[in-house]
């Protein structure tokens, strides 16, 4: 008995798939990406969690996160609150503990790495299914998305913003080598024991913490695959690149260039 | 290990470094870091240069030789940064717009909207 069409690819595997969201003021975007990825996931037919790691944000993300958890279900959403703002390399550390996924899933609760599929390409699978797929395609240790490579791309974004972001990538490339093109995306699929082990390792915040583990993951010499994304400006929210990010960055890469 | 390669190849760097920079910036590393593999590099090709553009050996090296050698940072350095801000440029150039997905995402964020109202949140 074989059927043509097969949604459910994956019900015979035993792989299940943790997203850990990290939020703080997220309360406009997190019932829109949980909305996403529970569509996806229920399409695709992997077996999933998400939780949600929220560092007592002030605008009520937590009491939202309740009622998604009310209507998805608690193994669906689960909740990891913290008690105040602790930072990202710890908030996935704290939420690796609590994952019963094999593969984890790392993505900015912002709707910047949307889940929907990159532009520029034919075939309309999600974002979540391909990263699925490269990784067990050549059994990856962790996959990335990016926006430097193929069909991946950005929306929304002016010249200033664009040439910035290739010449910190180019400097980037040119000075630390990594087996990966784009390192502050955060849209990455790691096997957990994998996340695990960088995560520990990791010592820097914001979005140099993004930078640091993929280095250290070359370090080790991890496997990466890569997946072309569009990366959609943040449609909540002020986005900015302002002279703290440019510096926050250079000192990032600075400190990595020093010590790795 | 899964290091193996790479710490071997480390130290035999790092020995090395140890005759070219004694002291403390190799005596820690077993891994040599980008920094150390930049200043390793850079210092082979200055030594490689002074050189040829001095004769520092005496070789008795022809004319022609010293007078290449000697403006060759210059050429190296202005050829890199030519090359840098030709692939930033076209790379810029070429740094793709997803209206696309940018459409689709406001589609979903609505359809969202609607199926989590429906579903009773209260945003």
């Amino acid at each position: 008995m074989t059927s043509r069409t097969t949604p459910q690819q994956s019900r015979d595997s035993r792989d299940k798939y943790t997203v850990l969201l990290p939020t703080y003021n997220e309360r406009e975007n997190l019932p829109l990406i949980v909305w996403l990825l529970v569509k996806y996931f229920n399409k695709s037919g992997y077996d999933y969690e998400i939780i949600v790691i929220d560092d007592a944000s002030p605008d009520g993300t937590l009491d939202v996160a309740k009622q998604l958890q009310e209507i998805y279900g608690k193994d669906k959403v689960v909740l990891r609150p913290r008690a105040s703002k602790l930072g990202l390399g710890t908030a996935y550390l704290h939420g690796i503990k609590q994952a019963t996924g094999n593969f984890i899933f790392i993505m900015d609760a912002d709707l910047s790495h949307h889940v929907m599929h990159p532009c520029c390409m034919s075939n309309h699978k999600p974002y979540l299914s391909l990263l699925i797929r490269k990784q067990k395609e050549g059994n990856y240790d962790l996959v990335s998305g990016t926006r430097y490579r193929g069909s991946g791309g950005v929306y929304g974004w002016d010249l200033r913003r664009k040439l910035i972001s290739r010449g910190a990538n180019f400097l980037t490339q040119t000075l630390l080598r990594p087996n990966a093109s784009d390192l502050t995306g955060s849209f990455r699929l790691y096997k957990k024991e994998v996340l695990e082990t960088l995560v520990e390792k990791c010592m820097s915040k914001g979005y140099v913490f993004q930078m640091e583990i993929i280095i250290r993951a070359r370090q080790l010499k991890y496997t990466i695959g890569e997946v072309p994304i569009s990366f959609v400006d943040r449609v909540y929210g002020e986005s900015k690149l302002g002279g703290n990010e440019i510096v926050s960055f250079a000192k990032g890469l600075l400190l990595l260039f020093a010590t790795t | 290990e899964k290091t193996v390669g790479g710490l071997m190849y480390g130290k035999r760097l790092s020995s090395l470094l140890q005759v070219v920079f004694p002291g403390e910036l190799a005596a820690e590393g077993v891994i040599m870091t980008k920094l150390m593999q930049w200043l390793f590099g850079v210092s082979l090709l200055a030594v490689v240069w002074a050189l040829t553009a001095y004769d520092l050996l005496d070789l008795n090296l022809p004319q022609t030789y010293r007078d290449v050698a000697w403006p060759m940072p210059a050429y190296l350095l202005v050829s890199f940064g030519c090359y840098s801000l030709a692939v930033i440029g076209y790379r810029v150039a070429t740094f793709n717009d997803c209206e696309e997905a940018s459409r689709e995402l406001r589609m979903h964020i609505k359809e969202a909207r609607e199926d989590l109202r429906k579903k009773g949140l209260r945003f």
